[in-house]
């Protein structure tokens, strides 16, 4: 667990125009991204927007049918997928789960569960874990080997919100110290890990991207989460100017209907920042206090900011 | 009371049972009960097969249930129907082909229940060294296939983003499937070879705190199973296929009951 001077950032994973086709239609199509060493990318977009299938078709688990995947040689990747559920008939305990697919040591199996709090659920049966400890459980199963990709698909889902930010707290020291590539698949669009290096927004195609620091940067933002929260947590959300008809084809905001979409086909606007409400594509703050989050926004200390984020960088 | 023929039955029941253990926690695992009914109900086609063309009876049963395992992996990649009633419409095919087949070669004879039921006690020393040549087969690819066929049956995606081919394991897994109902059917017969898959896994799973105890548990309550059917066959002259696979449900059946184990399952609390 060192961190080295100079840092690799030699590219894990290529995706360009890559697309998938099943049944009839495109999944996704035009997907163009890298990962590299050391970066964190997420993936974020409505349900059945393809950021599992645009996960599946990185790591190998499906091959494009349009475009080109090139992943390094040798890529050892660790993942946690969207779904997975273990059948009662099996008796499997944490420990038994993290050597799942390669035989691991005591100790790495100890630090990966350290690592991510269940160290005492060690001879626990899976199926007896709660939704939270589960996720923990196979977050620690894809650290514990050590891969050079991490690929994790909601991985904070089930977890309460203290949690999500102790686990995407450790999903950033992961990074550092091992200098892993992360490619995330966000659990809600609204919350964006800070140390994002890249936010990829899916809608049947890479609909747009960028850092979250610019967004974490606009006027709006800092107004009601004070600068500091921007360091462990940043609000991404938008509208989409476009829907996929259940035919494949695609419904402007305009009212036309086209067969795909693509970035330059004059329907998108591609610019990301606010253009206001009539605008196509606006970033819109749903995080206050009746966002439901469950921090404490009435709190003297910040207007509307969230506390959860601001004691923990304390 | 021990004769020849008894030891016979009693090695080669043991060393199917030895064999079926581990693959049978798989068949329970991946929810396969019926798809091994259907693969087992395929064998008499095999034998209709066999004697039509006259070939080696385990190579002709062991060829049909590996066809019938492709077949019905290619009907659900078309997805046109449902697992389940695909293996319905396999597994009663194949058994009515065969039976029709059969009764069209006016010029043999065979003894349909010895399929259906098994006739372990006919077994030669021939049989026994197929049973054990084939059983230890069997558990070496098992050995080899382990991590992969664990990794699969918990999340076949997971298993490929992390390199370990699931679809490979799965094809061996069909495959090793169909040996074992090859070299099973003299033993139990084509409509009992589930339940010595099936049965002794069951029995396993309330005792075992990983797969690979499981299995090996399997394995043992299996023999056991094996060898109790057979003396109680011997006892009450019994028919020992079917008694074999009543001492495998007995066994499933004590092991329901509480016995004064601190058990936190629910049939334990039911009973306490």
């Amino acid at each position: 667990m060192l961190q080295t001077n100079a840092p690799d950032r030699s590219t894990l994973v290529s995706l360009s125009a890559a697309g998938l086709y099943r049944k009839g239609r495109w999944l996704v199509r035009g997907v163009d991204f890298s990962i590299s060493r050391g970066e964190i990318v997420t993936l974020i977009g409505p349900n059945g927007s393809g950021k599992s299938t645009t996960a599946k078709m990185a790591i190998g688990v499906t091959r494009p049918d349009e475009g080109q995947v090139n992943r390094i040689a040798g890529l050892k990747v660790g993942y946690v997928p969207q779904k997975l559920s273990i059948d009662w008939t099996m008796p499997l305990t944490v420990d038994r789960l993290m050597t799942l697919t390669a035989p691991l040591r005591g100790r790495e199996i100890d630090a990966a569960l350290e690592a991510t709090g269940i160290r005492h659920l060690a001879r626990a049966e899976v199926q007896h874990l709660s939704g939270g400890e589960f996720q923990r459980a196979l977050l620690a199963r894809a650290i514990a080997r050590k891969p050079d990709l991490l690929v994790l698909d909601e991985p904070v889902q089930g977890v309460d919100f203290a949690g999500e930010i102790a686990l995407y707290d450790l999903i950033k020291t992961i990074r550092n110290s091992t200098g892993c590539g992360i490619l995330l698949i966000s659990h809600d669009l609204h919350v964006v890990m800070a140390e994002t290096d890249t936010v990829i927004c899916l809608n049947g195609h890479v609909c747009c991207r960028g850092t979250p620091e610019a967004v974490s940067r606009s006027p709006e933002y800092q107004r009601l989460f004070g600068a500091r929260a921007g360091q462990t947590l940043a609000i991404y959300n938008h509208h989409h100017d476009h829907t996929h008809l259940a035919d494949g084809r695609v419904l402007h905001a305009d009212g036309s209907v086209t067969d795909h979409c693509h970035p330059d086909d004059g329907h998108h606007h591609e610019d990301g920042l606010p253009v206001g409400r009539a605008g196509p594509m606006r970033i819109v703050h749903t995080h206050g206090p009746d966002c439901g989050c469950g921090a404490d926004h009435s709190s003297p200390a910040t207007t509307g900011g969230d506390n959860a984020a601001e004691n923990r960088d304390a | 009371m021990l004769d020849d023929f008894f030891i016979r039955a009693l090695l080669a029941g043991i060393g199917l049972a030895l064999t079926t253990g581990p693959l049978g926690c798989f068949v329970i695992w991946r929810r396969m009960a019926y798809f091994g009914d259907t693969m087992a109900h395929s064998a008499l086609l095999g034998v209709a097969l066999s004697l039509l063309l006259h070939m080696n009876l385990t190579i002709s049963v062991f060829a049909v249930a590996a066809v019938v395992s492709l077949a019905l992996l290619l009907l659900q990649k078309r997805g046109t129907l449902s697992t389940d009633a695909l293996l319905g419409i396999l597994s009663h095919a194949t058994l009515a082909t065969g039976l029709v087949i059969v009764s069209f070669m006016t010029w043999v004879r065979i003894d349909l229940v010895g399929f259906l039921f098994g006739d372990i006690l006919a077994v030669t020393e021939a049989d026994i060294s197929l049973v054990w040549g084939g059983g230890i087969l069997v558990l070496l690819a098992m050995v080899y296939l382990w991590r992969p066929l664990i990794a699969s049956t918990v999340n076949p995606e997971l298993a490929a983003a992390e390199g370990l081919e699931p679809e490979r394991a799965r094809l061996a897994f069909m495959l090793l499937m169909a040996v074992v109902i090859a070299i099973s059917m003299k033993i139990v017969g084509i409509l009992l070879i589930t339940s010595l898959l099936i049965i002794p896994a069951a029995t396993a799973r309330r005792f075992s705190a990983s797969p690979e105890i499981m299995a090996v548990l399997a394995s043992l309550l299996g023999a056991v199973a094996v060898a109790g059917g057979l003396f109680g066959s011997l006892k009450f002259d019994t028919p020992s296929g079917p008694s074999i696979v009543v001492a495998a449900l007995a066994i499933f059946l004590a092991s329901l009951l509480p016995l004064g184990r601190r058990d936190h399952g629910a049939i334990a609390n039911a009973h306490s």
